[in-house]
């Protein structure tokens, strides 16, 4: 049986993007800093990374000022939660063939 | 792509999911001690009402009496006595997450900490400036009862963002709390009850579920 990879969203090729994603699905939004704190990337990988995201229109970016300090956060759209929420069955779907297999 | 790898990306993401929006770093421990000292504290109360230097306990069974009635040196050693209790449970739960933060490798001000302590802090000052109110209007006998209540509102809105377990432990303070308001003069028991053994058996539950 042919595995339906090409289910799989290729926005999702990348870990750390997936990773993202599946923080913003959990959370309204969330800040630069502490999604890379959390996920323990550098701000040039995690910045393309949201460019990336940005660019395939799944993340939603919010610049607002703390007092003096610009604060970038980032929220996931519908279109994003739509897409990651379809990998996810994607990968599901994988796993369940593999084991009949 | 191999199962294993897909394994493991499921769950790297169910990890991310929890770590991102929950606060999974308060310790069981902790729960345990405020409870601790709560016992203590209610303790040192019952012993200032009762054998206090400045002794001439209020009438309890009534739950409003009038300002001229009100023995303040003992109000004062009270709150203070509260107050300890308040601080040493802070501090402990602070240095016990904090721990416990770095070995979950949990931002401990993070996202998921910000939205816990916000949605506690709503409640609690709301209920805390309700307690100063009545304390000022003379209505003693409620003050242990809005104190559990709002307490127990506190931990149900903020048990989004931790442990369900939190949850529980916030309804059961509120019935104490009804039931406090229902039979006033004993406000001291229901809180020994409600911050000394819910604590108690909430932490030891927390610690035996996550933190071995």
């Amino acid at each position: 049986m042919k595995i339906p990879f090409e289910k799989l969203d290729k926005a999702f090729e990348n870990r750390v993007r997936l990773q993202i994603m599946s923080v913003l699905v959990v959370n309204e939004r969330y800040d630069f800093n502490s999604l890379k704190e959390l996920l323990d990337v550098t701000d040039g990988n995690l910045a393309s990374h949201l460019k990336g995201l940005e660019k395939e229109e799944y993340v939603k970016v919010n610049k607002t000022f703390l007092g003096r300090k610009p604060n970038t956060s980032y929220e996931a759209t519908e279109k994003g939660k739509t897409a990651f929420k379809a990998h996810l069955d994607a990968l599901e779907a994988l796993i369940k063939q593999q084991r009949t297999n | 792509m191999e199962e294993q790898n897909l394994h493991d990306e499921l769950a790297s993401i169910r990890n991310l999911m929890e770590r991102s929006s929950k606060f999974i770093s308060l310790s069981g421990l902790s729960g345990i001690l405020a409870g601790i000292y709560a016992l203590i504290g209610a303790v040192a109360a019952f012993l200032l009402l009762y054998y206090g230097s400045c002794s001439s306990p209020f009438i309890y069974a009534n739950s409003t009496i009038a300002l001229q009635d009100y023995n303040w040196s003992l109000i004062y050693e009270l709150l203070i006595v509260a107050a300890a209790v308040l601080m040493a449970s802070l501090a402990t739960g602070l240095i016990l997450a904090q721990r416990k933060a770095k070995r979950k490798n949990q931002p401990i001000w993070g996202e998921a900490s910000k939205q816990l302590l916000f949605n506690m802090a709503v409640p609690l000052v709301a209920g805390g400036l309700l307690a100063v109110v009545m304390l000022l209007k003379g209505h003693i006998g409620f003050i242990s009862s809005i104190t559990l209540i709002f307490y127990g509102v506190a931990l149900v809105s903020a048990s989004n963002f931790t442990y369900k377990d939190v949850r529980y432990l916030g309804l059961l303070e509120i019935l104490l709390g009804l039931f406090a308001a229902y039979v006033p003069g004993f406000g001291l028991y229901f809180w020994a009850l409600g911050f000394g053994v819910l604590h108690i058996i909430y932490g030891s539950v927390v610690y035996f579920k996550y933190d071995r």
